[in-house]
């Protein structure tokens, strides 16, 4: 009790000081909107001297959001004219990279084809073959293939559609088409994602770079003349595919389903940002893809049915993987020399 | 013909709501779209404002411009409409639109976000005007009756004007002038790439 007591001055004046400084916030807080008040020549009060503008608030923030009472909260942004330079960027820019890489692409094949052929098996066909892939290597590349095509033509269908198949085919024709390539586009993305993640686990282990590849690229792969320079199972071109394919495949694949759940965790602007990078990376990929079909297929004798078969000659193995076939022989996955003047088949 | 236009003078917007709950009544718009809304700015600071905001129907709409299957269309009085039956659901309209005024029913479901929904200047779509059609789609159309907006009509303090732009201009201009002030046009230059001087 006495030590109650003894306390109980110093609690009052304590108590005193806060509601001395709080009466003293109150007046400073009526006091502030006073001063505030700007006033008309005519020493009336304007009221909208410190009124919210709305160039002031777009060149502080870019965009103009506020409380809203409706459920959807996202409704509360009212302006964002960023659109305006994702529409240029959809019209225009995409547009461009989308002709450039792919047309120039097409038109480089082309030409090459033209000068240089196809890359001919130069010491002609041995009879003997070796597995290059496995059921399991094929099927995976050819499902994440099949999906890419179809993914391509859906996606180009969606940024060149308009201009180049609607007035074809007519309006209804092609929202019949557009709506089912969207629908396609939506869901083939994941077995895409799955094959691009299969191929990434699947051959890592062939495709880091190492010395082999700095003497493949020095001398330009062979491409151009009878050059053969040694390589292991994947190439230094290959081994681009690889690193092209895992990483692009990321890139549109994290952009795409970010696309795919609007309002996850971005907003307006971060879809326009995805769609850039979704649009940018689908196109480059889809140039450089074409590339990687010309050299499988008419572009080297004796390369697509190692894809095909599984299986290639044992002298396009020597010209084009020797390191890769050495190692083969070792392990001995190369059944020997049939003997002369009499052909086998391959086991 | 007229060059339709809406313009909200904030300086007057009380934040009723009235303009939404017309709009969705008189459309019947489904739960979980709203084409116009009130937002209030700074709010519960000196100097808010309430704007109430729908499609603003642009000079050189960005969400005609985008559209994949070129759905939109621009009426003879300058408004912003669309075909739901040619709209894919793609979302490219909403990614454009500096309004936000493009809307899903089925916004968060990958694949099928559902035909896009937005103001039409109470004007329809490319049904018969007036035809059962034309009001499960769209909703109701006023213009063919010779009526303005409905969010606009019954703006009780006549802040939101709906019509020809020159016209709701002059008001505003008028308004400016009588009271002596005026936060500007919003989103007009955005839309129309023009202010009205205040």
């Amino acid at each position: 009790m006495i030590k109650g007591t003894a306390e109980m001055p110093k609690l009052s004046a304590r108590l005193r000081f806060i509601v001395g400084a709080m009466a003293l916030a109150l007046i400073v807080a009526v006091a502030a909107p006073v001063t505030a008040q700007q006033r008309n020549p005519d020493s009336s009060v304007n009221p909208t001297a410190s009124s919210v503008r709305e160039d002031q608030l777009l060149n502080d923030l870019d965009r103009i959001s506020g409380r809203c009472t409706i459920p959807d909260q996202k409704a509360c942004t009212i302006e964002q004219p960023a659109g305006r330079d994702w529409r240029h960027f959809h019209e225009v820019t995409l547009r461009w990279i989308g002709a450039i890489s792919i047309l120039g692409m097409l038109a480089l094949l082309v030409i090459f084809y033209l000068v240089r052929g196809m890359v001919r098996l130069e010491s002609g066909r041995s009879g003997r073959v070796l597995v290059r892939f496995s059921v399991f290597e094929r099927l995976v590349h050819w499902m994440t293939a099949a999906c890419f095509i179809l993914l391509a033509i859906s996606g180009l269908n969606i940024t060149f559609g308009r201009p180049l198949l609607l007035p074809l085919i007519g309006p209804d024709a092609f929202t019949a088409w557009s709506q089912w390539a969207k629908y396609a586009h939506n869901y083939l993305s994941f077995p895409f994602t799955l094959g691009v993640f299969t191929i990434f686990l699947m051959w890592i282990a062939w495709n880091i770079p190492n010395r082999v590849d700095v003497e493949w690229m020095k001398r330009g792969g062979g491409i151009v003349g009878h050059d053969h320079p040694p390589a292991d199972r994947f190439n230094a071109g290959q081994k681009m595919i690889y690193w092209i394919v895992v990483l692009g495949g990321t890139a549109v694949a994290v952009s795409g389903y970010i696309l795919m759940f609007p309002f996850y965790g971005t907003n307006i602007a971060g879809m326009q940002v995805a769609q850039v990078v979704h649009g940018v990376a689908a196109l480059l990929f889809v140039a450089v893809m074409l590339a990687h079909i010309y050299i499988g297929t008419i572009g080297m004798e004796g390369a697509f049915e190692g894809m095909w078969d599984g299986t290639v000659d044992v002298n396009w193995a020597k010209e084009h993987h020797r390191v890769w076939l050495e190692k083969e022989i070792v392990e001995g996955h190369v059944a020997a020399p049939p003997p002369k003047g009499k052909m086998q088949p391959a086991e | 013909m007229a060059r339709m236009k809406f313009l909200c003078d904030a300086d007057r917007c009380i934040e009723c709501n009235a303009c939404v709950t017309a709009c969705k009544n008189e459309h019947e718009v489904p739960w979980g779209i709203n084409r116009r809304r009130v937002v209030t700015i700074n709010d519960g600071k000196p100097g808010e404002r309430s704007v109430t905001m729908a499609c603003m129907h642009c000079t050189d709409a960005p969400c005609a411009a985008v559209c994949p299957v070129n759905c939109f269309y621009t009426t003879a009085d300058a408004v912003v409409l669309h075909s739901k039956d040619l709209c894919i659901g793609c979302g490219y309209c909403f990614y454009a639109c500096p309004f936000g005024a493009p809307q899903y029913p089925k916004v968060g479901n990958f694949g099928s976000r559902g035909k896009m929904d937005k103001c039409t200047y109470c004007s329809g779509g490319p049904e018969p005007d007036g035809s059962l059609a034309e009001f499960e789609k769209y909703g109701t159309n006023r213009l063919a009756e010779g009526k303005l907006p409905l969010c606009a009509e019954m703006c009780s303090t006549k802040s939101l004007l709906a019509g020809d732009g020159e016209i709701i201009a002059q008001i505003y201009k008028e308004r400016v002038v009588k009271r002596g002030y005026g936060s500007g046009a919003w989103g007009w230059k955005t839309a129309y790439r023009e202010t009205i001087a205040s």
